[in-house]
């Protein structure tokens, strides 16, 4: 039976492994050379991870249940305080 | 409709993307592998012309190039084919309907490579005609077909390119070697014009409902028209249809294909469907035994 991997690829030093797509093999040693001419042969990777799917746990959920805003900038609005601050110190622009 | 499909609907016609675990109503999953089965099928079906002229390619860098190519268009199929199998149909039950007439390829791989003009046209023409429709697919709302249709794009160009060199190599060579890129041409056109399709309106097509395509056809053909007759035309070429013209407000006028004639071709009526598909029967059993030898030694 073949098996689906998961490929992963670096573009140059540096940058992070980005999912490249998917290739059917039906073991590693064959796995590799399908992603060598799949997603490296024209120069494009300079490393390559393969994974089979099986082994890949995806967590596609986020729940955020106690509306935790404060850990993001929308949690905050600051444009008002901003402006009676501004006020009590009388620095308002023109 | 029910309130599921309803649903999906929605989240797709306001841009939103599917992924492979994705809940989807049965009708978009069944378009969905049979567009991108095609789409496979054609990059499959599509290295054959060239595949007869590696041997008789011009020079050792043309040969080189030219097999180059055809390693990249089976790469797309093995994509594509990887996208279909995950919509749920396996790779052999979608060769075992190739080869049996039960699927289609496009229809410009229906027809014969007469010369080395017929190489230039098609890698030039073929591939530009090919890259416009896919270009819309990158917007596709199955977002792994999306995500392999960058891959593909960024190769199309090459292809491109390298057609393009070989038509002004023949068009800058004796009389004769033009004569082969305007005899090409001459052959060609009929099947490029009809390489977008029928012009079914954008509203009524229902791929472009569930915003699998994005682009209606005559959008493609005109985007083609307009990007390459004029670089046609640049070389001193000629395109058999005399009602062929730009109109002042940028739309291009052209003679009707015969749509029925394109209905034929696709369904394996083309002059070298059954030859194309006899050779890919051949080829299926020819290596059969390889891939049960790996699949079995895997095993």
């Amino acid at each position: 039976m073949a098996v689906v991997f998961e490929v992963f690829r670096r573009e140059r030093e540096g940058a992070a492994m980005q999912h490249a797509g998917s290739i059917s093999a039906p073991d590693e040693r064959f796995a590799e050379i399908y992603a060598r001419e799949q997603y490296g042969r024209r120069g494009e990777s300079e490393a390559l991870w393969l994974v089979p799917r099986d082994a890949v746990h995806e967590i596609d959920e986020f729940v955020d249940e106690f509306d935790l805003k404060y850990r993001r900038v929308d949690g905050y609005s600051i444009k008002e305080r901003l402006k009676e601050a501004r006020e009590r110190a009388g620095t308002v622009q023109g | 409709m029910d309130a599921r499909t309803a649903e999906f609907l929605e989240h797709i016609q306001s841009g939103g993307l599917v992924e492979t675990g994705d809940w989807m109503p049965d009708e978009y999953r069944a378009r969905l592998t049979k567009f991108v089965e095609m789409h496979a099928n054609s990059e499959l079906m599509g290295v054959l012309p060239e595949r007869d002229w590696i041997l008789r390619a011009p020079t050792l860098q043309r040969k080189l190039a030219l097999t180059a190519k055809i390693q990249d268009e089976v790469g797309h199929a093995q994509l594509l084919y990887r996208v279909v199998e995950d919509l749920g149909k396996p790779r052999d039950a979608c060769l075992d309907d190739l080869i049996a007439g039960r699927s289609k390829f496009h229809n410009v791989f229906h027809y014969p490579t007469r010369t080395w003009g017929d190489v230039g046209v098609i890698a030039w023409l073929v591939d530009a005609a090919a890259i416009i429709s896919q270009k819309a697919l990158l917007k596709c709302s199955y977002a792994p077909y999306g995500r392999i249709m960058r891959k593909i794009c960024w190769e199309e160009s090459f292809h491109i390119l390298h057609g393009r060199d070989v038509v002004l190599t023949l068009v800058t060579g004796s009389d004769a070697q033009r004569e082969l890129v305007q005899e090409a041409l001459d052959r060609w056109w009929e099947p490029l014009m009809m390489f977008h399709g029928n012009p079914i309106p954008a509203g009524e097509d229902p791929m472009v409902h569930w915003r699998i395509k994005s682009q209606a056809n005559e959008d493609a053909r005109q985007q083609f028209l307009e990007g390459y007759v004029p670089q046609v035309w640049e070389l001193g070429l000629t395109l058999p249809d005399a009602k062929l013209r730009r109109r002042d407000d940028g739309v291009w006028e052209y003679t009707e294909p015969d749509w029925e004639r394109l209905m034929a071709v696709v369904s394996g009526h083309g002059p070298a469907s059954a030859e194309r598909l006899a050779f890919r029967r051949l080829s299926r059993a020819e290596v059969d035994w390889v891939s049960r030898t790996v699949l079995a030694e895997a095993a």
